[in-house]
């Protein structure tokens, strides 16, 4: 049990002349969701489709599920699922067809594969429309009938390559809670995306990639907590005291307080933002000093992106 | 105990039924792929066929064992848009990533496109008795010349489904694969005979695995050669079809494991 679900070490591939990764190690631990967060082109349907098996790493290992993705490759196949970018389902084939089909390619009898079918079906809200042409489904519907195929065989390492790219925010909402139905059901799930709120959301593990490479790695607070944490900001009344104000206040943050005196404005970088709020408050009380605004600012997973790729994740 | 051998036939049926559905529920692909030959088949015994000189005998017998030949290489062409459209969808990646036999996906294609070609040439056939054609051979040449044709139209799927998986392209396999297919038929036996085109032309053309096919089929269909050359035709036949099944099958299990 201890070991985990995705090893992957020093994976390298080129394109020819571009390097889509350069030398990537990950580890991913079971029943957790790791979220692969990155901007276009940052590599990371490449590391997918090689953790996958669709793809060779030119350098590198990686295994999946205790099996190496290279040598065990088949072995791998049957432990994974994979739901991708666009919903990989056949369009001719009716919802459950397409189910059935993928069961009996790994190689369940008509039945069973049937039996399962029908599960998903009821599971992900399709029974509907179950017996009719994928022509006549939503774009919402697709991806929800690509997720129950990518879950035919229970796999205990789940793939999603950008899984709610191109959907409303009704039906993204309706996959999330799915996804995490199935963490909580033991399965463990790398996702790629590059909503960062969708990674700040689901995952409890977040990995930065940008231009092949990892750039940070922690949970969704420590990566914040990496652009320098909470901050206090506040205004004051009197303009002149913006100095005092700062003096004041020094010891209870954990950094050097930024002052304008034009604006009148103070921020104090502070551990636990929370926390801190009431002392603020009743150590300018003290000193009698008269707020006009006060406010927590916690940065955004967007800045942490910033901070640390040198540039804003692009959104599509 | 299941092995890898039974999994594979497995895998390969469901390909095969999965891809078969779509002749089902898309009749337009197997009208797209009848459609044309019979026209050819109107067009030639009713406008052209009375300039063409062929050397004794009806322009119809002459003519339809050719048009079967032409249904079957037309078919082919499906086999690299059907590819085509599941590599550009996205599908195949679902394939990949099963524990299933890759073969199975280009098998249960060009299968299914075989079985297709059983229905076409056997429709082909009776449009053509319509319009005069008479069987002249036994019905045991019938059934050789039936299976060297489906053979045939076999070994072209992996032409054009190697071409389909170049170019990855519903529209452009569509248009790449008329590009080949047309003059193979057209500077071939098909429609005239091949002592009517220039020199230059008339080496091509006898080369020509079209050309070779027509003539056995010819052969077995009319009885118009010699018991000899009708062995000798059928024998070129299948030399032509090892020859592109030996070329072409590798070469698209290789574009097959390239793609990504």
């Amino acid at each position: 049990m201890a070991n985990p679900a995705i090893v992957a070490t020093n994976v390298r591939k080129s394109f020819g002349a571009i390097q889509a990764l350069s030398g990537v190690d990950l580890t991913v631990e079971r029943g957790t969701i790791l979220g692969l967060l990155g901007p276009n082109g940052a590599g990371k349907t490449t590391l997918v489709r090689i953790l996958t098996t669709l793809m060779k790493p030119d350098q590198g290992s990686a295994s999946v599920h205790g099996y190496d993705v290279v040598a065990e490759s088949d072995k791998v196949r049957g432990a994974i699922g994979l739901a991708g970018q666009y919903a990989a389902v056949d369009e001719i084939l009716t919802g459950r067809e397409n189910l059935i089909m993928v069961g009996r390619l790994y190689h369940h009898s008509i039945k069973d594969a049937a039996h399962r079918a029908h599960e998903l079906l009821t599971e992900f809200d399709l029974l509907d429309a179950a017996d009719r042409q994928l022509k006549t489904y939503s774009g919402g519907m697709r991806r929800r009938l690509d997720l129950a195929a990518s879950l035919v065989n229970k796999p205990s390492v789940l793939f999603l390559d950008e899984p709610t790219s191109g959907l409303d925010p009704a039906s993204r909402l309706a996959l999330w809670k799915i996804i995490r139905a199935l963490q909580e059901r033991g399965t463990t799930v790398l996702l790629t995306t590059q909503y960062l709120e969708e990674a700040d959301h689901l995952a409890s593990t977040i990995v930065v990639i940008d231009k092949g490479t990892i750039v940070a790695k922690g949970t969704p607070s420590e990566l914040k907590a990496k652009v320098g944490g909470d901050v206090v900001e506040m205004h004051i009344a009197d303009l002149a005291r913006t100095r005092e104000t700062a003096e004041v206040l020094h010891s209870l943050g954990n950094g050097e307080p930024e002052v304008d005196d034009a604006l009148g404005t103070v921020r104090i970088p502070v551990n636990d933002g929370t926390g801190t709020l009431p002392k603020v408050v009743r150590a300018l009380d003290l000193a009698h000093i008269t707020l006009v605004d006060l406010q927590l600012r916690r940065p955004t997973l967007d800045e942490a992106f910033l901070k640390l790729t040198g540039h804003r994740a692009e959104m599509l | 105990m299941p092995t890898k051998l039974t999994y594979f036939f497995a895998d390969l049926l469901t390909m095969v039924e999965r891809n078969l559905v779509r002749y089902q529920r898309v009749p337009q692909l197997i009208v797209f792929s009848t459609i044309q030959p019979v026209m050819f088949l109107l067009l030639f015994t009713y406008v052209f066929g009375g300039a063409i000189r062929i050397g004794g005998g009806n322009y119809i017998d002459y003519l339809l064992p050719g048009i079967l030949v032409q249904s079957a290489v037309f078919g082919a062409i499906a086999t690299g848009i059907g590819l085509a459209e599941d590599l550009s969808k996205g599908i195949v990646d679902r394939f990949k990533s099963l524990p299933m036999a890759r073969s199975a996906v280009l098998l249960g294609r060009t299968f299914a496109d075989m079985m297709r070609n059983i229905f076409v040439i056997m429709l082909m056939f009776g449009v053509g008795y319509l319009v005069g054609f008479r069987l002249q051979g036994s019905l045991s040449d019938a059934a050789a010349a039936f299976a060297l044709l489906l053979a045939f139209g076999f070994a072209f799927s992996w032409i054009s489904g190697s071409i389909g998986m170049l170019v990855k392209n519903v529209e452009t396999a569509q248009v790449a694969g008329f590009i080949w297919v047309f003059p193979l038929v057209f500077a071939s036996s098909v429609f005239v005979p091949v002592q009517s085109m220039p020199e230059w032309l008339q080496v091509f053309a006898e080369w020509n695995p079209v050309t070779i096919m027509v003539n056995a089929a010819r052969a077995l269909l009319l009885q118009n050669v010699g018991e000899y050359e009708t062995a000798l035709y059928a024998w070129q036949s299948i030399g032509w079809i090892v020859v592109i099944l030996l070329i072409f099958m590798p070469l698209a299990v290789y574009l097959y494991r390239r793609t990504n």
